[in-house]
């Protein structure tokens, strides 16, 4: 009979943390949605061909993102350009070319954790003081690039670590038992296999410097004209975003809109990111 | 003859390459101790010319007239993320045991990648979602709306992704022996959840909140946002502060001279904050591997 008792009162209990666990789930997911709800069903009117093709007039309340665009396009270009070398590069000497309990690739690796773990806005006073003013770059496409660079580094390095890990090293048995020198091993069976790896470093790094804004607040600038070279100031997509909603009086329409087009990029970098790595995972298996 | 000058030999290249790649390697680790030199020099500025001391007990943060109290800041800073912490680790804590045991195995798949996909959204989207959205709501209940409760708010929802990513991980790498020994004696699934996976998974959980506090304390954009960035010490949840963080963003772009160099030590400040959080971080997940 006890027995039977707390039976019953575990039952009773199971399906309160049942109902909580529902209750705590629907939360999140509503809170969630909720705030996706919002900017698409205020932004996606927004958007139309013009937005995206015409440059920002009267502070951003009319006309498009164009210059926008083109400027946030430059410093992910230059940010990921100048990341990818130094971050696969970085990441091919921790793996193949040192051992991983020596003293030098520990502090390349302790270094590299301090780094993920910056605040963004302590990159934007790094790049501000060093980029801007030490180098004499000032607030140009160029320095907010390179800001961003030290900032998705680590990041980068991580995943492509993971990726040449994960490659068997029965490959690189092989290839030293035919005699292949290091660099043929490397280019011709160690990165096209790690391939996929890095191509998702290089993506997240990519989402990563898209979604950034109080680094580049005071290295790239907040000029949202058209840029006309990488030594001009220009606005990414998150900056004119934080611009129109806190400092253009009914400049809200125009952030929501901005708003879409950030979160849909990102959302297409989000699923190739997944597209890859499944599309690996069936044809390992395979 | 000629041919034996122009190419190298294989162990030549292999050379060139080792070298090549240790200095890519050093040019990656340079950059941090570049950072932290340009903070510290850039802070330093200052010592000769007014006591470290003043940034606790000067009269306020004036600094056009040269006072500079950073307290305030720092307090804002800590409040929002403590009440951040409180009102997102619960929930992302729940939400991974969710996954685990509770979801149909699909939903879980789902909710997995939903999180994923909310670690990606920008700040600034979450900030203007509380501007436009939280503020006005909260100023309903209270004026002025934008407030340290609206801050804790957006931050909680920010950090909530990060907190259950690490929980679910953790609460996966629970040994299945454990769960097993606890369904064998006739626990319930509740209490094997509460009296075996959860404090078997502590340090880990543990580690994950530490780890989101670090990314609250670090967040600028939205906190700038909606909290409404006035320099005061909160009395209230519905009390506008300014956050370390804000304060370098606000006034960075016209600082000048000794003004700047109490923005880069209070840059300085954050970046050793953020450190201590990581450092414990490191500590509780070498601890949960251990256990």
């Amino acid at each position: 009979m006890p027995k039977f008792g707390q039976r019953l009162s575990g039952i009773s209990i199971e399906h309160m943390v049942i109902l909580l666990m529902w209750c705590v789930f629907s939360l999140v997911a509503g809170l969630f949605f909720w705030i996706l709800w919002e900017i698409f069903s205020n932004g996606l009117s927004q958007v139309s061909w013009t937005f995206l093709t015409e440059s920002p007039r009267s502070g951003g309340r009319e006309g498009g993102i164009a210059s926008v665009l083109v400027a946030t396009a430059m410093i992910v270009g230059i940010c990921m350009l100048v990341a990818l070398p130094i971050g696969v590069g970085t990441a091919v000497w921790l793996v193949e070319f040192t051992p991983a309990n020596s003293s030098f690739s520990r502090i390349v690796r302790m270094s590299l954790d301090v780094l993920a773990a910056m605040p963004s806005i302590v990159f934007g006073l790094f790049g501000n003081a060093f980029f801007s003013i030490t180098l004499g770059l000032g607030f140009s496409i160029l320095s907010g690039g390179l800001t961003l660079t030290c900032m998705v580094l680590p990041f980068l390095i991580r995943t492509c670590v993971e990726a040449l890990y994960a490659v068997p090293s029965s490959y690189r048995l092989g290839a030293a038992a035919l005699g292949l020198s290091r660099t043929s091993t490397l280019w011709n069976l160690l990165l096209p296999t790690a391939m996929s790896g890095i191509v998702t470093g290089f993506l997240l790094g990519m989402g990563r410097a898209l979604a950034e804004t109080a680094a580049l607040l005071f290295t790239s600038g907040y000029v949202d004209r058209m840029p006309e070279s990488i030594f001009d100031s220009g606005r990414t997509i998150s900056i004119h975003i934080y611009d129109l909603s806190m400092n253009v009086p009914g400049g809200e329409p125009p952030a929501y809109g901005s708003a879409v087009v950030l979160i849909i990029l990102l959302l297409v970098i989000n699923f190739t990111i997944l597209g890859i790595t499944r599309y690996w995972q069936h044809r390992r298996l395979t | 003859m000629l041919s034996k000058h122009i190419t190298l030999s294989h162990s030549q290249i292999d050379t060139l390459l080792r070298h090549g790649l240790r200095v890519l390697a050093l040019t990656s680790s340079f950059i941090v101790i570049l950072i932290i030199l340009f903070l510290f020099s850039e802070s330093f500025g200052i010592v000769g010319e007014i006591s470290p001391l003043r940034f606790f007990t000067d009269p306020g943060w004036y600094p056009t007239s040269e006072q500079f109290n950073l307290l305030p800041m720092i307090v804002g800073s800590l409040c929002l993320m403590m009440s951040a912490l409180l009102l997102a680790a619960p929930l992302a804590i729940l939400t991974a045991v969710f996954c685990n045991f509770y979801a149909p195995p699909a939903l879980a798949v789902i909710v997995r990648r939903l999180i994923e996909i909310f670690t990606a959204i920008p700040s600034v989207i979450y900030g203007l979602w509380g501007l436009v959205v939280l503020v006005p709501i909260i100023a309903s209940i209270q004026a002025p709306g934008a407030s340290l409760l609206a801050g804790s708010i957006v931050l909680a929802i920010m950090i909530f992704p990060t907190i259950a990513m690490v929980s679910d991980s953790v609460i996966v790498a629970v040994p299945k022996k454990y769960i097993k020994g606890a369904v064998a004696l006739g626990l319930e699934r509740y209490s094997v959840i509460f009296s075996v996976v959860l404090p078997t998974a502590k340090s880990g959980l543990f580690a994950g909140m530490l780890l989101g506090a670090a990314r609250a304390v670090g967040e600028t954009m939205a906190v700038l946002m909606v909290c409404g960035n006035i320099v005061q010490m909160p009395s209230s949840l519905f009390d506008p502060i300014r956050a370390l963080t804000s304060n370098i963003a606000l006034e960075m772009a016209y600082a000048m001279d000794i003004h700047r160099t109490a923005l880069f030590v209070s840059g300085t400040l954050l970046l050793m904050l953020v450190l201590i959080l990581i450092i414990l971080n490191e500590i509780y997940q070498s601890k949960h591997h251990h256990a």
